[in-house]
């Protein structure tokens, strides 16, 4: 039982988003709207339990004191909870939550995202190192497709931005869509597998 | 009750391959055995986890930072299928793993995932509650967390299975900074070109969707992926009759699926 409800739930409600996503019925659409309020209210328990271990971990390396960890993890926790206590009681919208949140959060985000730049170089470093064929075909490519890019691409040779045209519109069109069409079925066939209960992994224990 | 308009082609498609996929999955349970293609980095599981024993540094995980509740869900159940498999040889060879979650609903399954792999494998004891960390629902909160726990923990094998976007190519250039193989798969397909650079070996879209058939050995499932060839042999066969029926001038298959 404790094994086959969860994947009966799982069988009756997917089979109710994907009928209401192809057929018009407004009690079906009423019923699937129903469903996705239960699973923002099951994400909000989810919530709470992984607050739950994040305190649980910072706390044990606050106890531990060991070198500066116990400032960060203090830290963490103190803007953690102070910043739930203020969307809680005054909302998200209040001045003083969208201070802390635009002024500490937004800029923090924007700083690890800025770091792809530097990541990109190291990443691309390594894949164009000639050791192989395919490398050899990515960084001709992938020269052509920059120089394309750029203003002195053309001024090079005027047929260079064409070039780089047709390397993204056909060979790398050609090979994304091979990809995407084995994704979508691949996908299909997983959703299929979780629905029917063959694959049940994630309710933990062997796949089958 | 009517089909809606503009998703009636795309529904008899699914229907055709679901149909595709049940017959084969009947015929495997029938008996006839399949075999599938290998696929080098499903293989090289083991190998990770080996070479985390011998140097005596962790495992870390991540099923993706994608929800269940989404067109990405696919992609997270395939990197739980995954993850229970690597929980269970590392729960054998005794090395610990670090699963890194970024969505709360994700969280418990993951939790709930490794629990049951080190029960399985009689090592309920070494199961570590605190190695299943939350770290945050924000994307880059996230990655920037996971860079700190790479940096510190210094994992010997980094698993990324699942939906990942912009921080997927930073999480795999960090894994590679603290000498980790690498292990990744993903059906992002704008991200699959930075995995490939940064990773040791990928599973690259439909691959990351049969790992879980391809770990069981579970006919039924094996079966599953057969019935995936035959509807991709059905898409080809439709991708033939529109270009030949287009190059004569004629715009029936088009119209027929925007109906």
């Amino acid at each position: 039982m404790k094994r086959e409800l969860p994947i009966a739930v799982a069988f009756v409600v997917g089979v109710l988003m994907i009928v209401s996503f192809f057929f018009t019925s407004k009690p079906l659409s009423n019923a699937a709207e129903i469903v996705q309020d239960w699973g923002v209210i099951v994400s909000a328990f989810a919530l709470g339990l992984a607050s739950v271990n994040l305190i649980q971990i910072h706390a044990k390396k606050i106890a531990r004191g060991k070198g500066l960890d116990w400032l960060y993890s203090g830290s963490l926790i103190v803007s953690m909870i102070g910043m739930a206590l203020l969307g809680i009681i005054k909302g998200p919208t209040h001045k003083t939550y969208q201070f802390w949140f635009d002024a500490l959060f937004v800029p923090g985000q924007a700083t690890v995202y800025a770091m792809t730049g530097f990541f990109i170089a190291s990443a691309a470093y390594r894949a164009f190192r000639v050791r192989n064929v395919d490398a050899a075909i990515l960084l001709v490519s992938a020269a052509i497709l920059m120089l394309a890019n750029v203003p002195i691409g053309e001024r090079l040779w005027s047929q260079l931005p064409a070039v780089g045209d047709w390397l993204m519109d056909v060979p790398n069109l050609a090979g994304q869509r091979g990809m995407l069409i084995g994704a979508g079925i691949g996908g299909i066939a997983s959703g299929l597998r979780v629905l029917l209960g063959i694959e049940r992994s994630y309710l933990g224990g062997s796949s089958s | 009750m009517t089909l809606a308009k503009g998703r009636v082609f795309s529904f008899w498609l699914l229907v055709v391959i679901i149909g595709c996929l049940l017959y084969s999955m009947w015929r495997a349970k029938k008996g006839r055995p399949i075999s599938i293609r290998k696929i080098a980095g499903l293989d090289a599981i083991e190998e990770a986890i080996g070479r985390s024993t011998e140097m005596g540094r962790p495992v870390h995980y991540c099923p993706g930072i994608g929800g269940i509740g989404a067109v990405e869900a696919p992609q997270t159940f395939a990197g739980l299928a995954i993850m229970s498999h690597v929980a269970r040889l590392t729960a054998k060879f005794d090395v610990p793993i670090i699963v890194t979650v970024r969505q709360p609903e994700v969280f418990p399954m993951a939790e709930e995932t490794v629990r049951q792999a080190y029960l399985e494998e009689g090592k309920g004891d070494a199961y570590e509650p605190t190695n299943i960390r939350f770290l945050s629902s924000q994307q880059f909160a996230y990655a920037a967390a996971l860079f700190g726990i790479m940096a510190r923990e210094k994992p010997a094998a980094n698993f990324m299975m699942g939906a990942f976007w912009a921080e997927a190519l930073m999480l795999a250039e960090v894994g590679s900074e603290v000498g980790a193989l690498q292990i990744t798969g993903t059906a992002q397909l704008s991200q699959v070109p930075f995995f490939v650079a940064s990773s040791d070996y990928t599973l690259i879209g439909e691959e990351l969707f049969a790992a879980a058939a391809y770990l069981s050995r579970d006919q039924m499932q094996l079966g599953s992926i057969l019935g995936q060839d035959l509807a991709k042999a059905i898409v080809a066969l439709l991708i033939i009759i529109g270009v030949l029926t287009t190059s004569a001038g004629s715009d029936y298959l088009s119209k027929l699926m925007r109906k």
